[in-house]
């Protein structure tokens, strides 16, 4: 008999072991996962594969930064001696316009002239900028290659334009990502962790048992609703109302996220703040209210301070939630990749920026890559908050 | 009753012999734009022809027309011609291809109803998209600041709009990008200086829709099935399939039915504009 308990002690010991040796190291390789594909990033260029840009071998331009590239290609320059090169207006080349310089029977059948007739194109005309594909620059071109550098950190984290799909060079500054990310979350606590604070204490110490018993389930439901519900909510119910009140242009601003990213975060402050306050031991409350203090004072000087730590937490978990929450702030924040200089403007945030291009993005191309490296960005964001929590912790 | 016999027979094996003519398997993969289309075309399809499997799957058109060239789909549909490099690249395969006009979608430019802009050409509607114009005042209307509504970039009508519209520059990074035409239909009928573009079959009276103009201002149309069927409303575009001729005969009894007049009836209900 005894035998068979200790067989049956150690195999649940053996489950619990095995569960969270499972938890552990399917966790670390998804963050290997994310890093891997993350930091591919930096190894790849902002162009699509196999393809450069070219301009006629007289031209005396050697470098072209991405800006530039956009602006030519928006043909916001359109001469070369914006750039500081000749007097010369510029003439834009892609495989899909070749077709309007050469009939089809000067292109071959099956296409076999093109890569003679875009040699000669080129050379033909001093203002060309083509961008081509590689396999169309054979053997004895007389033409420049303009250089396309690698992404560079620097250029990722301080870029101040993201344009996944600018063509020809795309642009991933993660800037304007960032700050929206922060400006939203930052809000949203602003508003809900007063509120959350005030409502865990009525419960917990004010109300009656009855008031209490209805209050909390209603409280718990909040968080039972799919966030897309909230966002519609926001964009039919918040984003005029927004708009009305502080006569605006347009009513989906950062503003209106945080609002509902605060709804969306109550019912976690609230409850885990609540028990937090339940865990205060009677007989310290019951001295204190001995010694004369009111029960405000003993609120504040007792209950509080003894449970901190569990407040803490609840802010951070409510900050957790408001970081990485994608669907309803994706509806209601306009999602211009904007530096945002007001809670009254559009912004675009890192999860609802990973939620609607990661669709489209092809599998392992650099657009992908930077949606994971938005991923890593985002991990950085809510482990720094994690650590600072556990350093208030250690300090009390 | 020998006869009887005999005309039993005949018709038991011919019957089957019928529907296995008509009986269609393939694949279809590319645009999101054509994927509700051919979602309840091979729906339709599959019912009236048991023993037909169909699969439609989106991406965007150029996942489909790479599947082609991989041979990994047997339908590309795709809501933009074939570009020249990918024609280039079945050609290096050595594999011909045929090309069908399903049906023509139609996109609408709306404003919020209680903006005066009744119409705008297409100069005036990229110098908004891409940012050069922030005034409704700049073109006839109001003293008002333009709020421009697009697409998100993963979507062929973002796509579309920026090359036929845009002349292929890039859309203003001050742009809201909505992540449905729900949303953008939404937006544009509460903000006053809104602007967004919708598919034909979105349009309500919440929103306004603009006459548009190709030619410098000479004429304006107005966006409906009518002028986007005779071809004289500018922002359409054709949606197209895309298959090989070699198996020409496994997929042609389903792009038929498209084509026929119960095929195109569904075109039609589904929202797109028919072909005939």
């Amino acid at each position: 008999m005894k035998k068979y308990r200790r067989i049956s002690e150690k195999v649940a010991v053996g489950i619990l072991f095995s569960s969270s040796t499972v938890t552990t190291i399917t966790v670390l390789f998804i963050i290997l996962f994310l890093f891997r594909e993350g930091l591919g990033i930096f190894n790849s260029r902002p162009v699509e594969n196999n393809y450069e840009i070219v301009v006629n071998q007289d031209n005396p331009i050697n470098q072209l930064s991405a800006r530039h590239l956009k602006d030519i290609f928006n043909q916001d320059i359109t001469n070369w001696k914006t750039l500081g090169g000749n007097n010369d207006s510029i003439i834009l080349l892609t495989i899909s316009e070749i077709g309007n310089y050469y009939s089809e029977e000067e292109l071959g059948a099956n296409f076999e002239y093109l890569p003679q007739r875009i040699n000669d194109f080129v050379q033909q005309h001093t203002g060309v900028f083509a961008y081509i594909s590689k396999a169309y620059i054979t053997g004895n071109f007389r033409w420049k290659i303009i250089p396309v550098h690698k992404i560079s950190v620097g250029e990722f984290l301080t870029g101040q334009q993201w344009y996944p799909t600018a063509s020809p060079v795309a642009l991933y500054g993660v800037l304007p990502l960032i700050l929206g990310t922060l400006w939203v979350t930052l809000g949203a606590i602003a508003l809900a962790l007063p509120i959350g604070l005030v409502t865990a204490i009525y419960m917990a110490e004010v109300a009656g048992n009855r008031f209490r018993n209805i209050l909390k389930p209603v409280i718990e439901l909040l968080s039972g609703i799919p966030s897309v519900v909230y966002g519609f909510f926001g964009l039919v119910v918040l984003v005029p109302l927004i708009q009305k009140t502080f006569n605006l242009p347009v009513g989906e601003t950062a503003l209106a996220g945080s609002v509902i990213l605060a709804i969306m975060a109550l019912p976690t402050i609230i409850t885990i703040t609540e028990d937090a306050l339940r865990t205060t031991p009677v007989s310290l409350k019951e001295a204190s209210l001995a010694l004369g203090a009111s029960k405000w004072q003993t609120i504040r000087r007792v209950i509080i301070p003894h449970s901190i730590s569990g407040i803490t937490a609840a802010a951070i978990l409510g900050i957790g939630r408001a970081v990485g929450e994608t669907m309803a702030v994706l509806m209601v924040t306009g999602n211009a990749s904007v530096i945002p200089s007001s809670f009254l403007q559009p912004v675009r945030t890192i999860p609802a920026t990973i939620a609607a291009e990661l669709g489209e993005a092809p599998f392992g191309s650099t657009h992908f890559k930077a949606l994971f490296a938005l991923g890593i960005i985002l991990f950085i964001i809510t482990f720094v908050f994690n650590s600072l929590v556990e350093l208030v912790k250690a300090k009390r | 009753m020998k006869k009887i016999i005999i005309a039993l027979s005949v018709i038991a094996f011919a019957v089957p012999a019928l529907v296995q003519a008509q009986r269609v398997v393939c694949k279809i993969k590319g645009s999101d734009t054509c994927l509700p289309l051919s979602q309840k075309e091979a729906e339709v399809y599959m019912q009236k022809n048991p023993g037909s499997s169909i699969s439609v799957v989106g991406g965007g058109s150029g996942v489909g027309l790479a599947a082609l060239l991989s041979g990994t789909t047997d339908i590309a549909q795709s809501s933009r011609k074939m570009k020249l490099d990918e024609k280039i690249k079945l050609q290096d395969a050595g594999k011909a291809f045929k090309e069908v006009i399903i049906a023509y979608d139609a996109l609408a430019v709306v404003v919020n109803p209680a903006n005066k802009v009744n119409q705008l050409t297409r100069e005036q509607l990229e110098d908004i998209f891409t940012g050069k114009v922030t005034n409704w005042k700049e073109v006839g209307g109001d003293d008002m600041k333009i709020i421009a509504y697009s697409r998100e970039s993963s979507s062929g009508t973002f796509e579309f709009f920026k090359e036929h519209v845009l002349n292929k520059k890039n859309f203003a990074t001050t742009a809201l990008l909505m992540p449905a035409t729900g949303a953008i239909v939404q937006s544009v009928s509460q903000t006053a200086g809104a602007i967004g573009y919708i598919g034909l079959a979105y349009i309500n009276k919440d929103v306004k829709a603009l006459k548009v103009s190709y030619d410098q201002g000479k004429t304006y149309v107005a966006p409906a099935v009518e002028t986007a069927k005779n071809k004289t409303y500018p922002i359409t575009r054709p949606l197209y399939y895309y298959y090989l001729t070699s198996i020409e005969k496994t997929v042609k009894p389903y792009v038929d039915f498209i084509l026929s007049a119960d095929g195109q009836k569904i075109v039609h209900e589904e929202g797109y504009v028919p072909i005939k």
